[in-house]
């Protein structure tokens, strides 16, 4: 089983059951997880979809490509290290990641 | 209470539910839809669904535990066609099933259609369209079975579309009525870049072309089997057609709702009976740009539109008289190609062309007076990313030093009192 854990910048956590192949962008927005806008549905265009996810968590991602690279410099919250756009990372097997979303995606 | 009636659940109509809820609306809401399908996002229909890079499933906005948790009845299959309406924006609307929905408020979000071709032929199988999973379903489903595939319009779905097409191995003409590709949504240099670009994928690009008619094939008279241009045939197994949309607004006209291209609204998504909403492709508003001409009216067919006009329509609802946030943007994914647009560029009376064509970079930034309106970036999301927060904060991009490509335009930016 995959699970997510949503906390917003309150501390409020969220965890949601994800299915294999969805991206964590997709398993928040069709749950209705605050704090995930994802205005172009995970087409890599808009940016609204950032999260910041747990530093244990980063390293073992799938390194990110340029396009979402570049995309994250407009974020409507500054970027930090660990900063991913969530709709570009796939849920796999037995995933439990933890991800902290923005104070505001526009 | 029969509270708020949702006609359409789209975009639009998902966005408006959704909002209401976030600003804690209490009353029923009933979504209401046509289509036999859970409410689905477009945008991939042309593009990554047509490609089979993505699911169906992927396109669902919402789960049904979501709809239920927040106590949003989600109907589908169900096709209004009249509408009682009392002065007071109460009512009962009729499907064709003969179902009763009635509502204390309206909100038409039905969006617009695809246009048809008014040409002899443009009615045989394997002439398609693309507006909705229905369509989408059904190319997708002749997508294997046809090589010599023929797309008239060249906007932005045409244009996806023949991309996608291209990608699959199809061969495909692009026939375009004006001068260039997309019409009036970029301006020529872009226009100019896409065309260079498809056709140096395969596509073969047809600008200024007059479609005379579809011609079935000889041996089996039922089925397309190419389209005349220009006074010749150009062989095609499917002809796909996007040559724009017809807002919907037969529902509104027939409850005497002011429309003009559109449902006429006001800056707070209300209609001219001063209290039914209508929201997305099928509303016409006041052009929400700062700066825009006093008196100007768009009617946007964007996602981006749907969602910030639904936003402000659930303020509407709630009672507060909340202004459009936001600048208007729009992608397009074409192939390789990744075209995202920030602002309006009508109007503009200067262009600064950024081009890197080591790295495949290409952005048009567009002034008016000396001011950034909008840019169409090309693989540049960087390029957009600048535009569009300096618009959304008013800030200015000095037109002379953007030009060299190299500069980030964020290191450019510069804040100024307004
Ligand atoms: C193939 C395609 C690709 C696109 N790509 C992009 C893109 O890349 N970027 C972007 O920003 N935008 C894109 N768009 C545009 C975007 O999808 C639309 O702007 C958006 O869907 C508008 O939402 P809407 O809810 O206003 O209208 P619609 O999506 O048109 O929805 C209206 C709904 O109302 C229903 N309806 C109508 N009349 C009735 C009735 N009488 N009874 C019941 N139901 C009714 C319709 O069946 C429909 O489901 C694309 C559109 C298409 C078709
Ligand atoms: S959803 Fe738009 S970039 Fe991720």
């Amino acid at each position: 089983m995959a699970q997510i854990t949503y906390t917003d910048t309150t501390g409020d956590a969220r965890t949601v059951t994800a299915t294999v192949g969805d991206s964590v962008m997709e398993t928040a927005v069709r749950n209705g997880v605050p704090g995930i806008v994802a205005e172009c549905g995970g087409s890599l265009s808009c940016a609204t979809c950032h999260v910041f996810v747990d530093d244990a968590d980063f390293a073992g991602l799938p390194p990110m490509e340029d396009m979402e690279d570049e995309m994250l410099y407009g974020a409507a919250v500054d970027r930090g290290p660990t900063s991913r756009l969530s709709c570009q990372i796939k849920v796999v097997e037995e995933m439990d990641l933890h991800v902290t979303t923005p104070e505001t995606q526009v | 209470m029969s509270g708020l009636l949702i006609i359409g659940s789209s975009q639009a109509g998902v966005q408006l539910a959704v909002s209401l809820r976030a600003l804690g609306h209490e009353g029923p809401i009933t979504l209401l839809g046509e289509e036999n399908h859970r409410p689905y996002q477009r945008p991939a229909l042309s593009k990554e669904f047509l490609q089979d890079v993505i699911t169906k499933e992927s396109l669902i906005f919402r789960t049904q535990e979501y709809w239920d948790e927040h106590r949003i009845r989600v109907v589908k299959n169900e096709r209004v066609v009249r509408i009682d309406k009392h002065a007071d924006g109460s009512g009962v609307a009729h499907a064709i099933s003969g179902a009763q929905f009635p509502f204390d408020r309206l909100a038409l979000t039905v969006g617009a259609r695809a246009r048809r071709l008014p040409l002899p032929g443009a009615d045989l199988p394997g002439v398609l369209y693309l507006r909705n999973a229905d369509d989408a379903l059904e190319l997708k489903a002749r997508v294997p079975a046809v090589q010599d595939v023929v797309v008239i319009g060249g906007g932005f779905i045409g244009i996806e579309a023949a991309a996608s097409l291209r990608k699959l191995g199809k061969t495909v003409t692009l026939v375009e009525a004006g001068p260039r590709l997309v019409g009036r949504a970029v301006g020529d240099e872009t226009a100019e870049f896409l065309r260079a670009h498809h056709a140096a994928a395969g596509i073969e690009v047809l600008l200024g072309a007059e479609v005379g008619r579809i011609i079935p094939r000889a041996e089996r008279g039922d089925r397309v089997g190419g389209v005349e241009v220009d006074g010749r045939t150009i062989p095609a197994d499917l002809v796909l057609v996007g040559v724009g949309v017809v807002p919907n607004t037969e529902l509104a006209e027939s409850i005497g709702l002011a429309c003009d291209n559109g449902i006429v609204v006001d800056r707070y998504a209300v209609a001219s009976d001063g209290v039914t909403l209508a929201v997305g492709d099928v509303a016409n508003q006041p052009n929400p740009v700062p700066g825009a001409p006093d008196g100007d009216r768009v009617r946007f067919e964007s996602v981006n539109n749907a969602v910030e006009q639904a936003k402000v329509a659930a303020y509407s609802i709630t009672g507060r008289q909340e202004e459009y946030a936001g600048i208007p943007w729009f992608w397009s994914n074409q192939g390789d190609l990744k075209l995202q647009i920030a602002g309006l560029s009508s109007g503009h009376d200067r262009t600064v062309v950024r081009r890197d064509d080591a790295r495949g970079r290409f952005s048009v930034l567009y002034y008016r007076c000396g001011r950034i309106i909008a840019a169409d970036c090309v693989n540049n999301p960087l390029d957009f990313m600048a535009v569009k927060s300096a618009l959304a904060q008013g800030a200015s991009i000095p037109p002379d030093e953007a030009a060299d490509p190299a500069t980030p335009l964020k290191s450019i930016t510069r804040n100024d009192p307004r």
